[in-house]
């Protein structure tokens, strides 16, 4: 059966004296060592102040040039270099256009055998009344898809940037969101209930009719985005995440990009290896006709309207 | 048509869907995605490179139904699919060395955007590899530019975001230029498809008629592309991009994206101007000087640097220089020794970066000289990686930089006027390498006696040592057993022509 000592008790035992030796806060020969907290250095702040007007002294009499002769010249130098350079280069280049065959002119290499066919064939071929949209999304297909994913990662870039977490974000939007704009602005509200459906049905229209119309899916997302940023501006984000928030935002814009990317591949690899490909060309002049031009133009639609909305989003924000 | 040839055109596409479906995913899963994307391409490649070898041609691959110069293509032969393939190893290598560090310095919410980049990054690579057509080209280094600067500002602090402001405008500069003169030639020869465009730029030469605005647009052609892999006096952007970004993007940044650009100047020499054309024009000459110049003043600023990583920044612009400096010899053999150098460079670099990392890791994250003493004994693979990769760039025999080193002097002594400076500066600039490469081997192999600092060994790292390993070999083979890989790119450039 033990007992338990008191601190007091226990304090007066040999155990408790060898113990404190071994572990060396007490020293037999010189009595007890204090353990003390290392301090830490302080610097007082006038010191730092001190030193950063030097620092800034010192920069500044660098960098002035009234007192920098050599800064100063060096400046001149510099000016006048660039300057020249550039007029130099336009002068080049002013030159150079000079050269150039004249526009307009009918023996131009520009016309030849590549645009020919494509004005005279471009319709039975692709489909499309609208030879641009044929000549972009069905002959050069593999650019449009690239110069759409310059966009794809144009939006991923200003994330990167711009892109706040959730947490600091609510917490932003808690404080004010909108200090330099108006808030429930009657005049913008009023417009924008007016204006946003005519807007988003003019997209969709120049859109779906890419193929027949000038137009496609580059203007016609680029009328979406503007519409979807009116409406932003009006009613605030709240209401606009009842139906656009991160979540639909990402959908669409991979569901978009890897419909137009698996319609490029089944195009590609079929054309290339002499397959015959099942997409139906239709009767020119139809809304359902030319083949993979409708799909894409609805799929680089969708893209650029979300890239659109997001470059805003991030500007205005830190998130969508 | 065998299966074999729609590889190129799969591996282009996979990264896309790649990079378009990392959007979607949390970091880890896209880095799941992504390294299973560089394994698969790089087995896609060695097929397509072990397939143009042994039918010995090279072959166009129509994108689509309309065959060229309607529609687009891409175009693939020894070069291109040597190329790509080493592309895709060292992009692998890289990521997997630098993984740990890019999970300490970038966000986690940002992690999986890094991964779209890199995909994004490589199908542009690719792509500027294996394309047949000018526009394509240029639609690719847009993607490249921008996920280049992607790569160097994930990492937030104040250096990288200055670094990738910079390095975007001067990209930018040179994608103006690039477009300018293609703009141009297309107005005189009325072609994008790059064999269209030499059958008609051989017959305004022949007529005479357009002289000044062709050589115009070769010249702003190859001044932009020179910008945009950073010759001696457009490399104002670089140190700052290659020293301060995480250490994966350094690695992918020098290694790659710049031999990107070189790549398609290549290219639009051979295939697009015809070598004799472009030639003629005397733009060679003063590539060779800036080469030269580069070699020298790349090295000199390289020694006066304390900071480990952007003294291997400005190293690689003297190694930028001895590539152009192949290239202005103007000879065949030249050439191959520039193509060989990038081989080399790429696979050296990387290392380096990759190495240069687990030195700091193991000096408190500190890159100056005086914090790194004895590091090679704290971190033995680092240490001798870095060593290896050292030697390697001085140019010592048994390493990939020696032969390098030796095909360029070869070429040198077959051309009669440009011998002599570029012997002499070649001989002023491996001194100098050695001076500032040797000078950091002996400081990380200096023994200090108590130090603070932690000791890391295979237990800690294991991905990371395997890497360094695999660096190794990679350098060693180039080095050892070079006649296959100089047969090859010789065999692709007959292939160019």
């Amino acid at each position: 059966m033990s007992r338990l000592k008191t601190r007091e008790e226990y304090e007066k035992t040999f155990a408790f004296r060898f113990f404190r030796w071994l572990s060396g806060s007490k020293d037999p020969y010189v009595d007890e060592v204090e353990m003390q907290a290392q301090k830490e250095t302080v610097i007082p702040e006038e010191t730092i102040i001190e030193r950063m007007r030097e620092s800034e002294m010192i920069r500044d009499k660098v960098y002035d040039e009234e007192q920098n002769k050599a800064a100063r010249i060096f400046h001149k130098i510099y000016v006048t270099a660039a300057i020249l350079f550039c007029v130099i280069l336009v002068s080049v280049l002013l030159i150079t256009v000079s050269f150039l065959p004249p526009t307009g002119n009918a023996d131009n290499p520009v016309n030849n055998v590549v645009s020919e066919r494509y004005i005279e064939n471009g319709l039975q071929e692709t489909g499309a009344l609208n030879i641009v949209s044929g000549m972009i999304l069905t002959y050069r297909a593999f650019d449009t898809f690239g110069e759409t994913n310059v966009l794809f990662i144009a939006t991923c870039c200003v994330m990167i940037l711009l892109m706040v977490d959730d947490a600091i974000l609510k917490k932003q939007e808690a404080q004010n969101d909108r200090r330099f704009e108006p808030k429930n602005d009657a005049i913008l509200q009023g417009t924008a209930f007016v204006l946003c459906p005519i807007i988003f049905i003019f997209g969709i229209y120049v859109i779906l009719n890419g193929h027949l119309s000038p137009g496609g899916g580059f203007s016609g997302g680029s009328i979406i985005g503007a519409g979807l940023i009116l409406y932003v501006a009006a009613f605030g984000f709240k209401k606009t995440q009842r139906f656009f928030d991160e979540q639909v935002y990402k959908i669409a814009k991979i569901t978009a990009l890897c419909m137009y990317g698996l319609i490029g591949t089944y195009f590609y690899m079929t054309g290339a290896n002499g397959i015959e490909n099942h997409i139906p060309l239709g009767i020119p002049g139809h809304i359902l006709s030319s083949g993979i031009i409708l799909p894409i133009n609805v799929c680089v639609g969708l893209e650029v309207a979300c890239t659109m909305y997001a470059f805003y989003a991030l500007f205005r924000r830190g998130g969508l | 048509m065998e299966f074999v040839r729609n590889f190129p055109c799969i591996s282009i596409m996979l990264c896309l869907f790649a990079g378009i479906i990392s959007s979607g995913l949390r970091g880890r899963a896209a880095m799941r995605v992504n390294t299973a994307l560089l394994v698969i391409n790089t087995v896609l490649n060695a097929f397509t490179l072990v397939y143009t070898l042994a039918s010995g041609t090279s072959y166009v691959y129509v994108m689509g139904k309309f065959p060229a110069p309607w529609g687009n293509e891409i175009r693939a032969g020894v070069l291109e699919a040597l190329l790509a393939l080493f592309f895709c190893i060292i992009m692998l290598l890289s990521l997997l060395g630098g993984r740990h560090k890019l999970v300490e310095e970038v966000e986690e919410s940002k992690i999986y955007l890094y991964y779209v980049l890199t995909d994004l990054l490589l199908s542009s690579l690719l792509a500027l590899v294996y394309t047949n057509d000018m526009f394509t080209a240029y639609v690719f280094v847009e993607i490249n530019t921008i996920s280049a600067c992607g790569l160097i500002m994930i990492r937030q602090n104040g250096r990288t975001i200055e670094a990738a402001v910079r390095y975007m405008i001067m990209s930018l500069l040179g994608s103006g230029m690039l477009l300018l003169g293609l703009c141009m030639l297309y107005d005189l020869t009325g072609h994008l498809l790059m064999s269209n465009m030499k059958e008609s730029v051989a017959l305004i030469v022949a007529e005479g008629q357009y002289t000044l605005p062709l050589i115009v647009s070769i010249v702003l052609m190859s001044v932009g592309l020179c910008i945009k892999s950073a010759l001696f006096p457009f490399h104002a952007w670089l140190p700052d991009a290659y020293g301060y970004s995480t250490v994966s993007s350094a690695a992918i940044l020098s290694s790659l994206v710049s031999k990107g650009y070189i790549f398609l100047l290549i290219k639009i020499i051979y295939r697009v101007i015809g070598f004799d054309i472009y030639h003629d024009t005397r733009i060679i000459d003063v590539l060779f000087l800036f080469g030269l110049m580069g070699m020298i003043f790349g090295s000199t600023s390289a020694i006066k640097e304390n900071d480990i990583r952007r003294m291997i920044a400005f190293s690689s612009v003297a190694q930028i220089g001895y590539i152009y400096m192949g290239f202005g010899m103007g000879t065949q053999a030249g050439m191959t020794a520039s193509i060989f150098h990038i081989l080399s460079h790429a696979a050296t670099k990387s290392l380096l970066f990759i190495a240069a990392i687990g030195l700091t890791d193991v000096s408190g994250g500190s890159r100056k000289f005086i914090e790194l003493t004895g590091s090679g004994y704290r971190n033995k693979w680092a240490g001798v990686a870095f060593t290896v990769g050292a030697l390697s760039m001085v140019g010592v025999p048994l390493f990939s930089g020696f032969i390098s080193k030796l095909l360029f002097s070869q070429a040198a002594v077959l051309n009669h006027t440009k011998m002599l400076p570029a012997l002499i500066v070649l001989g002023i600039s491996t001194i100098l390498n050695a001076i500032y490469f040797m000078k950091t081997v002996i400081r990380i192999y200096t023994p200090v006696g108590e130090t603070a600092y932690p000791s890391m060994t295979f237990k800690d790292m294991p991905v990371y040592a395997a890497v360094l390993a695999a660096f190794i070999v990679l350098n060693i083979i180039l080095g050892i057993s070079s006649q296959p890989v100089v047969d090859m790119i010789q065999q692709g450039l007959a292939m160019f022509s």
